[in-house]
């Protein structure tokens, strides 16, 4: 063993020393800096789920609206806006439900906060009710003729504008500016309550608007005519014409 | 001559040779296995204070982009609820608008992430041909390339599936921000610290939807688990056609668009 140590030469020695105290040393600092709780369910610090979890609230939840104010609740699930949570307007309200007295939540009462989702907007969906709100009713607040937690208008919409703006805005300019939108659609009432569970009838053939485009059509006689047997038998008519703007190309 | 004698004397028996040979080779198993099922016990174990077990669950997001209406009431919902800084280019969730003109020009653009909503002014004089608005928010990949890029194992998937950050841990080197490819990441000006969407995770292990989810007026935003069949997210999944953004780069996001166009990036 002695022989065996004395052949190994002087500089190995060293080196192997200091290779040890870098190991004992790594060792040693890993064990000490890395948390215990690294790697525990992977490769980072279980704790840290804890500390995401552990913040604070600011959302409260319908449901803990519903608890003290479940008369409004109950109007509001019945309305147009029942999908809509308390907090939505009313700002977040978990310091409310904690100590109801000492904060109370925001009632926006403006013409500036309905029409954030109200405003009429190309991009919006069709279908969803929008007004221009420098034409309607200006300088009137919004909460006047509407109440937010059932917000149906004064009157029920006579107009189907009230929601389908962008087509009403292409049929007054149009040639079919006089016909009423029932003249072709069958709404129901229900269509105002579930718009999309409910929806309108469209004309399904070319004989509904031969009632009015055809030859032998009673009628004025500048609405312009067509020979139904002739003219693109194999066509539906709102394939090429627009029935909202038929002008248009 | 010496070797030779050592060599006989201290002779090895067959069957005991193999008979240590076998136990050598077994005993490291052993161990292992040992090692691995202890290992396993803590993992099922470990839970939240509060018994929320993160190995229970598997969450997502689904969003139709037909049911949004640009409001920004979700942006505005997760800045309340998450302390995001106000300035306008710090977001964890914003919505974007498309607009696509019929020369196949695409304008995309969110002013102040869709907190004070969109004006219909236009720019150009090219006639649109269809628009809408997007959502847009962590996708919180199942195979994460922030997760992959940091150097301090400071962002992680958890076994929720929820991508989190460990502020304490973060060093701030934005690796991660470079790395996502959603842009859902930035760092928080105070802290010096990566941030992102969490999914409320504070709300979401007390059973509560995330801020943006209950904050949406019209549903487009659909919050569940995905392993379950009766979750909300699950029906969402099974009643529509679904995209993602980006399927290219393999992130395997469990955020899942509805009525997606293909011209959102």
């Amino acid at each position: 063993m002695k022989n065996f140590l004395q052949k190994i030469p002087e500089q190995v020695k060293r080196l192997s020393i200091l290779l040890l105290v870098v190991v004992i040393v790594f060792i040693v600092a890993t064990s000490l800096l890395t948390p215990k709780d690294f790697g525990l369910v992977g490769h980072y610090r279980a704790g840290a789920i804890q500390n995401n979890a552990d913040k604070k609230m600011q959302y409260a939840g319908q449901e803990a609206c519903a608890d003290c104010h479940d008369d409004i609740w109950k109007t509001k699930n019945a309305g147009y806006h029942k999908n809509l949570s308390c907090e939505v307007c009313h700002g977040p309200s978990a310091n409310h439900v904690n100590e109801p007295d000492q904060f109370k939540p925001d009632k926006p009462r403006d013409r500036v906060f309905c029409p954030v989702c109200h405003e009429y907007n190309t991009s919006r969906p069709t279908g969803f009710p929008q007004i221009l709100s420098a034409s309607h009713n200006p300088r009137r607040i919004c909460v006047t003729c509407h109440n937010p937690h059932n917000p149906t208008p004064p009157q029920t919409p006579k107009e189907c504008s009230a929601c389908h703006a962008e087509i009403s805005n292409a049929k007054s300019v149009s040639s079919h500016m006089d016909i009423p939108c029932t003249k072709c659609h069958e709404a129901s009432e229900k269509h105002k309550l579930h718009p999309r569970e409910y929806l309108p009838t469209k004309p399904a053939n070319r004989e509904f608007c031969g009632q009015c485009h055809s030859q032998d059509a009673k009628g004025d006689k500048f609405i312009p005519r067509i020979n139904m047997t002739t003219h693109e038998p194999r066509y539906v008519c709102w394939q090429c014409h627009y029935p909202h703007l038929p002008e248009a190309q | 001559m010496e070797n030779n004698i050592i060599g006989t004397s201290k002779k090895v028996e067959r069957r005991n040779f193999l008979k240590k040979i076998a136990i050598l080779a077994l005993a490291p198993i052993a161990f292992g296995f040992l090692g691995a099922t202890d290992k396993l016990k803590t993992i099922k174990k470990w839970m939240l204070a509060n018994g929320y077990i993160p190995s229970n669950h598997k969450w997502g997001m689904g969003i139709d982009i037909n049911k949004c209406i640009g409001c920004g009431r979700c942006a505005v919902a997760c800045k309340n609820e998450n302390n995001v800084p106000k300035e306008p280019f710090f977001f964890r969730t914003w919505v974007e608008r498309y607009r696509i003109y019929e020369d196949g020009d695409v304008q995309v653009d969110s002013p102040n992430g869709s907190i004070d909503g969109f004006d219909n002014t236009r720019t150009t004089n090219q006639k649109m041909l269809r628009s809408f608005f997007v959502p847009k928010i962590c996708n919180h990949c199942d195979n994460p390339p922030c997760v992959q890029v940091c150097p301090v194992g400071a962002t992680f998937k958890g076994e929720d599936g929820v991508v989190l950050v460990d502020s304490d841990y973060c060093v701030g080197c934005r690796y991660c921000i470079q790395a996502c490819p959603y842009g859902a990441r930035f760092l928080h000006p105070e802290t010096h610290t990566a941030e992102k969407c969490t999914f409320c995770y504070h709300r979401i292990v007390q059973d509560k939807l995330p801020a943006c989810v209950e904050a949406c007026p019209t549903q487009a935003r659909v919050f569940g688990e995905l392993n379950k069949k009766s979750s909300p997210l699950v029906r969402f999944l099974r009643m529509n056609k679904i995209g993602i953004l980006k399927p290219s780069l393999n992130t395997e996001p469990k955020v899942y668009y509805s009525n997606l166009d293909m011209e959102v990036r």
